[in-house]
């Protein structure tokens, strides 16, 4: 363009922008430029987001049920919310989902952990261990959720003859998904196995961002291996496993596809976690407003951990 | 002069000291936690019954001091 004379510059221009295109685009400022771009986002957002929030505000007061608006609604104020915090079913379901978030946590922590710590040694082949041990977080929750299903068959499920392989018990004895102290352990167990490879990437960027030389200083000081790792490798990579717990707590907490395909809250309602009570409540009891309170609920401590998760993040952010 | 001042710059290093974004943030981080171990606790239903209005009192109260000067 440098070389163009002042002349076929303007020609050129002229051919490449409309002259009343060019008039209207010159006459917007840069800040009504950028509210053009961004309107559209924003419009999607309240309509999407914003407004769906507050209309199940609004529904969490009053007695609406979803299958029969024809019917006017009424106002209940906090009745529903009154009702939701003191129903022992409702406790129930939240103990559920602890024991839900607390096992799945701590098993994926410890392995996910433990895992990045083996693959931070880069031996020969750690590349492609990797990608092995990445594969099942990459599979949908829906596929996750139905060959588990198959794996756990008292009769032709391949979990059950790996545990009678090792215990001595046959294989039909137990049934994973319908019993009613294995089915928590059962959910677990897939939630662990999907998840782990998840834990481990975050724990790996974590131990891979420690310098080199803090460890050569204190090779230097004569401090053994398992020095190292409780005054250097775990404080150091400790923001980086803080943030896989809360990221893993929070997704758990809503945990609902693999749970719903696995067990559907059965055996009774052993596994039936807060989510599955709420689709029911919503979906099969068709108690819209009573729902509403109960997500509002939910929302609220997913928000309130979304920030603690925001702040830890921030501070990993901040090393 | 002076003895009205003193109390005056006691008074501001007290609330420079309290009313300050890390330690606030870590006041309603701390009410966070606690409302939802109260959500989730197997011991006591009454805890359970206040668990909703202590998170919500501790998210307010984050999304409040998080625009509070460093």
């Amino acid at each position: 363009m440098n070389e163009l004379s002042a002349s076929s510059r303007i020609t050129y221009r002229a051919v490449m922008v409309r002259p009343g295109m060019a008039r209207r685009i010159r006459g917007l400022s840069d800040k009504t430029l950028a509210w053009l771009f961004i309107t559209p986002t924003i419009v999607l957002l309240l309509a999407i987001n914003i407004f769906p929030l507050l209309w199940t505000i609004y529904l969490s007061f009053t007695n609406y049920r979803a299958n029969r608006a024809n019917v006017p609604t009424i106002w209940l104020g906090a009745d529903w919310y009154q009702s939701i915090l003191t129903d022992p079913d409702i406790w129930a379901a939240m103990q559920v989902t602890a024991h839900f978030v607390i096992w799945t946590v701590v098993i994926e922590t410890v392995l996910g952990f433990g895992l990045a710590y083996l693959i931070d040694k880069k031996f020969r082949g750690h590349g492609m261990w990797t990608t092995i041990i990445l594969l099942p977080m990459m599979l949908s929750p829906a596929v996750v959720g139905n060959f588990w299903t198959f794996l756990y068959q008292p009769q032709i499920g391949l979990f059950n003859y790996v545990v009678a392989f090792f215990t001595g018990r046959a294989a039909s004895s137990f049934q994973m998904l319908g019993d009613v102290t294995l089915s928590p352990w059962a959910i677990v167990i897939v939630d662990a196995w999907m998840w782990t490879p998840y834990v481990m990437l975050i724990c790996l960027a974590g131990l891979r961002s420690i310098p080199d030389y803090i460890y050569e200083a204190a090779e230097v000081d004569r401090a053994s291996k398992w020095r190292q790792f409780w005054s250097i490798t775990l404080p150091m990579a400790l923001p980086f496993i803080m943030l896989a717990v809360l990221f893993r707590g929070i997704e758990n907490f809503k945990m609902f596809d693999m749970v719903n395909l696995l067990t559907g809250g059965g055996p009774g309602s052993t596994t039936e976690v807060a989510s599955i009570t709420l689709k029911r409540a919503a979906f099969e009891s068709w108690r819209t407003g009573y729902s509403s309170a109960f997500a509002i609920i939910l929302f609220v401590t997913v928000f309130g951990l979304a920030n603690i998760y925001v702040k830890a993040l921030n501070k990993v952010k901040s090393r | 002069m002076s003895i009205d001042a003193t109390p005056s710059i006691a008074r501001r290093g007290l609330a420079d000291r309290v009313l300050r974004r890390g330690p606030l943030e870590a006041a309603a981080t701390t009410i966070i936690a606690a409302g939802v171990v109260m959500l989730m606790q197997p011991l006591s239903l009454t805890l359970y019954s206040w668990s909703f209005a202590t998170t919500l009192f501790g998210t307010v109260m984050f999304t409040i001091v998080s625009k509070v000067r460093e």
